[in-house]
């Protein structure tokens, strides 16, 4: 992580982290069904995984996400503590079907919920970015180089 | 430079904390000179020069002659460009957590 900060402008360089927060109008025991109910997980994922999600357990689904339709997605589940935290492993950006990521590193995803004002504050966490390889991260680079932009506007006006 | 060919060496150059320690002092203080990014660092100015080097390879950094020193400088652009990987991926979950918000507030 590498803070930069100046007079004009200050943001923060990390390479490894993600993590976003959102207030969700809805009780805590609705957003935890979403998340760890596989099938409930996968509408708005929008991913169709088979089976349920187990504690130390992989679980393997087909992305239902444009441009990506049919490509394998697969979840290791480390730990789910009931409606406060679930958190699993999976290989990030790992669209190209030519390529097998199974030997690389993982990332690991976390959901932590807690009871807010007027709903549920949901925070992700997706973690481990330095450890994937350079000539992944090179690739979705470039990638992000070659119009992903306009690929995430055309997701957008797909889902409104 | 071509941000093409050099995408993985960037990363690279970033995934070092000597490196990023430079950075970060570049920018709270830069530009500066080597003898002044050595001091109190416990690393040779020897080294400070080689990483310096690194960072410059793949355009981080810069150096420009002040007076009869040679001082270093950040290329905050080419750091904007590394930061893109992260933020797509975060993009990513930007839509998925709007697609959960649809789900979870419209289906008691």
């Amino acid at each position: 992580m590498l803070h930069i900060a100046n007079k004009e402008s200050s943001y923060t360089v990390s390479t490894d982290r993600i993590e976003k927060r959102v207030v969700l109008r809805a009780p805590r025991t609705r957003v935890w069904r979403a998340l760890t109910n596989a099938e409930e997980f996968g509408t708005w994922f929008r991913v169709k995984l088979e089976g349920a999600f187990t504690a130390g357990k992989w679980i393997r689904g087909r992305l239902a996400v444009p441009g990506h339709e049919g490509v394998m997605l697969e979840m290791l589940v480390e730990r789910i503590d009931p409606e406060r935290y679930f958190s699993y492993r999976w290989h990030p950006y790992a669209v190209d079907p030519a390529v097998d990521y199974s030997a690389e590193p993982t990332t690991l995803v976390e959901f932590h919920l807690e009871d807010t004002e007027g709903g549920t504050a949901l925070t992700i966490v997706e973690s481990g970015f330095d450890r994937i390889p350079l000539a992944r991260r090179a690739e979705a680079f470039r990638m992000n180089d070659n119009g992903w932009t306009s690929q995430v506007k055309h997701l957008a006006r797909y889902v409104e | 430079m071509s941000s093409k060919g050099s995408a993985a060496p960037l990363f690279a150059a970033l995934g070092d904390a000597t490196r990023l320690r430079l950075l970060g002092r570049l920018s709270a203080d830069g530009p500066l000179s080597i003898t002044r990014l050595s001091e109190g660092t416990g690393v040779t100015r020897q080294a400070i020069t080689r990483h310096l080097q690194a960072l410059g390879d793949v355009g981080l950094v810069r150096h420009a002659r002040r007076g009869r020193e040679r001082v270093w400088d950040l290329n905050r652009k080419r750091l904007e460009k590394a930061k893109r990987y992260i933020d797509q991926i975060a993009a990513q979950w930007d839509d998925a957590a709007e697609r959960l918000r649809a789900f979870v507030e419209a289906k008691p």
